[in-house]
C-alpha cells in the first residue's frame, strides 16, 4: 500500500508497529528472565563451598626420608609424593634422551629434583600404579608399575612401556617452606 | 445495582468475621502465657535492605568465643564462613589455628590432634549430648547455630533473654539450679546469667555492657543462622523489580490482545 | 497453523505421532468461554507450581541424605554450602504452601460456580484425589528435614492409624518399619515423597483430559453454545494465564526472599529429639482445618456423645474418620448439590451459605493452630459441626428448595448486556 496519505491506514500501521514492539519486548524480557532463573539449577551441581574448602592439601615433608614415598589424598584422588634418591634423580635425567612415548624432561616435571609429586592414577584407564610402598613392584624402569594392564613408569613418572598414553600428571603445588608443601 | 450492594455486604461480613477471628486469636495467645513478648529491636539485618553490622557481628563472635563457647556449640558454622563477616583469610587461619581438632586415623590407626584449619567447624565444648547434659545438671546447653531461627521472636528473643535476668518477684519460687528470667517461657531457666558488665574486653574498645554484648552476640548468631541473608535480600530486590516490570509488560500485552473482544 | 502451513519435517513427524496437531487442538484452537474471570487462573497456576516443585525437588534430592544422623545436617549443608542451595530449598519449602494456597482457591472457585456439576463430576473427583495425593506428599516431605516438628508430626499422624480397631497397632508398626518413627520411616518417606509427585502428574493428566472433554465451566455456569461464546485458548488465555503467573510470582518471590520462614515453625530448626515433645505441636497451616476436626471429637462432643457413633467406636476413631470424611465427602458434591443451575450468581441463598462455609473453613484453620483448651474447644466443635451440616444437610436442602434466578440465554448475550449496562 503506497497510499500512506490515508491517515486511517497510517494510524493502523503505527498501531501495528507498536503492538509488535510491545510483544517482542515482552518476549525478550521473559526469555532473559527464564535464562537467568535456570542458572542456579545448573550451578548447584558444581562443587559446594565445603568441597571447595578441601580443594587444597598441605603436606608435611619432614618425616619422609630419602627413598620413601607417601600417598596423600587430594580432591579425592591419590597423590604420590616421593623423596627421590640421588640415583633416581640421576637415572631420570639420563632417561631424558631415551625413547619416550610422551617426551618430557625430568627437569620440567619437578620443582626441586628431590621431590617428585604426581597424581597417582594410571593414564590408561584410571587404576592406581604400584611402587609407592616399599616392597611393591616398581616395573622395569624402577619407578611405578600399573598391574591392571601392565604400564611401566620410570623414576620421573614417565610412561615407558605398556598401553598408557601419557606420563603421570603433575598437580599444581608449591613449597610453603623447606618441609611444607601445598597441593592445589 | 442491588447485586453490587449485596456483594459489598458479603465482603464486608467476610472481612469483619475474619478480623474478629484473628483478634480473638491474638487475645487468647496473650492470655495463654504470662511471659511478656521481648521488646522489638531495630536490627541492622531486618527489613528488605538489611545487612549485618560487621563490627557488631565481629564483637558478637568475640562474645561467643569468650563466653558462650564454654557451654554452647556452634556446630554448623565453619571458620571459612567467617569471610562473610569481613574477616581476611589470614585472620580466619589464625582463628582456626587456635583450636585443636581430632583427626585421623593416621597410618598407625591412631587418632591425633592437629591445629584447626578454615575448613573445620567450630569445636564443640562437650564430646556429645550426654556429656553436655551430665556437666550441666542434666540439661544439655542447646547448639547456637540455628538459635535465631529456632525461637519465636528470633534475635529479639535472644536479646530479650540475655537482658531478662532479674530478681524473681515476691512469692515466685525459683527451684535450685535455675535462674529467673523475664522472657524465658515459664521464667525458670537452667542457664545462669551469662553476661555481666565488662565480662570481656572488646578488641575495638567498645564498652562491654550487658546490653551491648547482648546486641552484638545476637547479631552474630543471626548471621550464624542465616549466612545467606544478605545475598538473599539483594537478589530478592532484583527479582521483584524484574517481576514487576515483566508483569507490567504482560498486562499491557494482555490488554492489547483482549481489546477487540466483546 | 493449519495442516497446509506445516513445515515438511513437522508434517512428517505429525503423520506418525500427532503431537503437533494435538497441541494445536488442545492448546491453540481449544475453545474457551470468553467470560472467564481471574479465579479461573488458579488451575494453570497449580500446574506451574507442580512443575516448580518437581524441578526444585529433584535438585534437592541430589544433595539430601535420608538418614536420621545426616538428614538435618544435609539440609543445612544445602542452606549454607551448596551453590544457590538456600534459594532452591526456600522455593521448595514455600512452594508447598503456595501449592495449597493456589489449589484451595481453585477448589473454592469450583464450589462457588458449581464447576463440579454434570457433566464435570469426574473432573471434580479427580481433583479431590489430587488434593489427597498432595496432602500425602506434603506430609512426607515435611518429615525429611528431620527437625522437631518433622519427627513429632510424623509420630502424631502415623499414630492416627492406631485408631483402627484390631489391626491398628500392626498397621502403625508396618508404617514405621520399627517401634517408633526412626531411620526406616525416614527412608521410606523419602522414597514415597519422590514417587508421589509423579502420581500427581498422572492424576493431573487425567484431570486435564476430563476438562478438555466438556471444556471449562464459566462464571455464568451456562454452556457455550455458539462460536460467539468462546475464544481460542491461544493467545487469549495463554496471555491471561501468563499475566496471572507474573502476579503470582511476585507474591511467591516476596516470601522466598523476604519471609522464607513465614509459613514454617521455628521448632523445625531444632534437630529431632525422640525424647522430648515440643510444647505445642501444630501441623503446617494447610492441614490445620483437618487437625481441628480431628481434635473436635472428644468423649463429650455432642455430635459424638449423643449419636449412635458413640455406641460403635471410640472418640479417637470417630475423630480420625471425621477428618478423612471431611475430604472424601467432597467427592459427593455433584450429587449433594441437586440444583439445575450451577453458578452461585443465580443462587443467592446457596451463595450465602457458601460464604458461611468458607468462613467456617478459615475458623477451623485458626482453631487447628491453637492449643486445645478453653473456648477453642467449643469453637472447634461448633465449626466442625457446621462443616458436616453444611455438606450433608444444607447443600442438599438448599439446592433443592431454592428457586434460582434465570441465567441469561448465552454467554455472549450476557457479556454484551453488561458492556451496555
Amino acid at each position: 500500500m503506497s497510499d500512506t496519505a490515508d491517515p486511517a491506514a497510517s494510524a493502523e500501521i503505527d498501531e501495528q508497529t507498536r503492538r509488535d514492539f510491545l510483544f517482542t519486548t515482552t518476549a525478550a524480557v521473559g526469555a532473559v528472565g527464564l535464562a537467568t532463573a535456570v542458572w542456579p539449577f545448573i550451578d548447584q551441581m558444581n562443587p559446594a563451598a565445603d568441597t571447595l574448602a578441601l580443594a587444597s592439601t598441605e603436606v608435611d615433608l619432614g618425616p619422609i626420608e630419602e627413598g620413601q614415598s607417601i600417598t596423600v589424598v587430594w580432591r579425592g584422588k591419590p597423590v604420590f609424593v616421593r623423596h627421590r634418591t640421588a640415583d633416581e634423580i640421576k637415572s631420570a635425567g639420563e632417561d631424558d634422551k631415551a625413547e619416550l612415548p610422551d617426551p618430557e624432561t625430568d627437569a620440567a616435571r619437578v620443582q626441586q629434583p628431590k621431590w617428585l609429586v604426581m597424581i597417582g592414577i594410571c593414564t590408561h584407564l584410571g587404576c592406581i600404579p604400584l611402587g609407592n610402598k616399599s616392597g611393591e613392584p616398581k616395573g622395569e624402569f624402577g619407578g611405578w608399575f600399573c598391574p591392571c594392564h601392565g604400564s611401566h613408569y620410570d623414576t620421573s613418572g614417565r610412561i615407558r612401556k605398556g598401553p598408557a598414553p601419557n606420563n603421570l600428571p603433575i598437580p599444581a603445588y608449591n613449597f610453603l617452606s623447606d618441609t611444607k608443601m601445598k597441593i592445589g | 445495582m442491588r447485586n453490587n450492594m449485596k456483594n459489598r455486604m458479603t465482603s464486608t461480613a467476610v472481612a469483619l468475621a475474619l478480623f474478629g477471628t484473628v483478634f480473638l486469636a491474638g487475645q487468647s495467645a496473650q492470655a495463654a502465657g504470662n511471659t511478656p513478648k521481648p521488646p522489638a529491636q531495630s536490627w541492622s539485618f531486618s527489613g528488605m535492605f538489611g545487612t549485618f553490622d560487621r563490627a557488631a557481628a565481629q564483637r558478637g563472635l568475640q562474645v561467643y568465643r569468650e563466653v558462650c563457647a564454654a557451654c554452647h556449640s556452634l556446630r554448623l558454622v565453619h571458620f571459612r564462613q567467617l569471610s562473610g563477616l569481613g574477616y581476611k583469610e589470614a585472620q580466619i587461619k589464625a582463628l582456626a589455628a587456635e583450636v585443636e581438632v581430632t583427626d585421623g586415623p593416621n597410618d598407625e590407626g591412631e587418632m591425633f590432634d592437629r591445629k584447626g584449619t578454615p575448613a573445620d567447624k567450630f569445636p564443640s565444648p562437650f564430646a556429645n549430648a550426654k556429656a553436655a547434659a551430665a556437666s550441666n545438671n542434666g540439661k544439655a546447653p542447646p547448639d547456637l547455630s540455628l538459635m535465631v531461627k529456632a525461637r519465636i521472636g528470633g534475635a529479639d528473643y535472644l536479646h530479650g533473654l540475655l537482658n531478662g535476668y532479674e530478681a524473681a518477684p515476691a512469692g515466685f519460687k525459683v527451684p535450685e539450679g535455675g535462674a529467673y528470667n523475664k522472657y524465658f517461657p515459664g521464667h525458670v531457666i537452667a542457664m545462669a546469667a551469662p553476661l555481666s558488665d565488662d565480662a570481656i574486653e572488646y578488641q575495638d574498645g567498645t564498652k562491654a555492657t550487658v546490653a551491648q554484648m547482648a546486641t552484638d552476640v545476637s547479631t552474630f548468631l543471626a548471621w550464624a543462622a542465616e549466612p545467606e541473608l544478605e545475598e538473599r535480600k539483594s537478589m530478592g530486590i532484583k527479582v521483584l523489580l524484574f517481576l514487576l516490570i515483566f508483569t507490567g509488560l504482560l498486562f499491557a500485552v494482555k490488554r492489547k490482545i483482549w481489546e477487540d473482544v466483546h | 497453523m493449519s495442516e497446509k502451513q506445516m513445515h515438511p519435517i513437522i508434517k512428517w513427524i505429525d503423520y506418525r505421532l500427532p503431537v503437533f496437531s494435538f497441541m494445536e487442538h488442545e492448546l491453540h484452537e481449544y475453545p474457551t468461554p470468553k467470560n472467564l474471570n481471574y479465579w479461573w487462573n488458579f488451575g494453570s497456576l497449580a500446574g506451574i507450581v507442580l512443575v516448580i516443585m518437581l524441578v526444585t525437588g529433584i535438585v534437592l534430592a541430589m544433595h539430601y541424605t535420608a538418614h536420621v544422623d545426616y538428614a538435618f545436617d544435609s539440609v543445612e549443608r544445602i542452606m549454607r554450602d551448596v551453590n544457590y542451595g538456600w534459594l532452591i530449598r526456600y522455593i521448595h519449602m514455600n512452594g508447598g504452601s503456595m501449592f495449597f494456597i493456589v489449589v484451595y482457591i481453585h477448589m473454592f472457585r469450583g464450589l462457588y460456580y458449581g464447576s463440579y456439576q454434570a457433566p464435570r463430576e469426574i473432573l471434580w473427583m479427580i481433583g479431590v484425589f489430587i488434593l489427597l495425593a498432595m496432602m500425602a506428599t506434603a506430609f512426607m516431605g515435611y518429615v525429611l528435614p528431620w527437625g522437631q516438628m518433622s519427627f513429632w508430626g510424623a509420630t502424631v499422624i502415623t499414630n492416627l492409624f492406631s485408631a483402627i480397631p484390631i489391626v491398628g497397632d500392626s498397621i502403625v508398626t508396618l508404617l514405621w518399619g520399627g517401634f517408633s518413627v526412626d531411620n526406616p520411616t525416614l527412608n521410606r518417606f523419602f522414597s514415597l515423597h519422590y514417587l508421589m509427585p509423579f502420581v500427581i502428574v498422572g492424576l493431573v493428566v487425567l484431570h486435564l483430559w476430563a476438562l478438555h472433554m466438556h471444556k471449562s465451566n464459566n462464571p455464568l455456569g451456562i454452556d457455550a453454545k455458539t462460536d460467539q461464546d468462546s475464544l481460542p485458548f491461544h493467545p487469549y488465555y495463554t496471555i491471561k494465564d501468563l499475566f496471572g503467573l507474573g502476579a503470582f510470582l511476585i507474591f511467591f518471590a516476596y516470601f522466598v526472599f523476604f519471609q522464607p520462614n513465614f509459613f514454617g515453625e521455628p521448632d523445625n530448626y531444632i534437630v529431632a529429639n525422640p525424647l522430648q515433645t515440643p510444647p505445642h505441636i501444630v501441623p503446617e497451616w494447610y492441614f490445620l482445618p483437618y487437625y481441628a476436626i480431628l481434635r473436635a471429637f472428644t468423649a463429650d462432643f455432642f455430635l459424638y456423645a449423643y449419636t449412635p457413633i458413640a455406641w460403635i467406636m471410640s472418640a479417637k476413631l470417630a475423630g480420625v474418620l471425621a477428618m478423612f470424611a471431611s475430604i472424601l465427602l467432597l467427592l459427593l458434591m455433584p450429587w449433594l448439590d441437586g440444583s439445575k443451575v450451577k453458578s452461585s450468581k443465580f443462587r443467592p441463598v446457596y451463595a450465602m451459605f457458601f460464604w458461611i462455609f468458607f468462613l467456617d473453613c478459615i475458623v477451623l484453620g485458626v482453631v487447628g493452630g491453637k492449643p486445645a483448651e478453653g473456648v477453642w474447644i467449643y469453637i472447634g466443635q461448633a465449626t466442625t459441626t457446621y462443616y458436616f451440616v453444611h455438606l450433608l444437610v444444607i447443600i442438599p436442602l438448599v439446592s433443592r428448595l431454592e428457586r434460582p434466578k434465570t441465567p441469561p440465554e448465552s454467554i455472549s448475550a450476557a457479556v454484551t448486556s453488561k458492556a451496555e449496562g
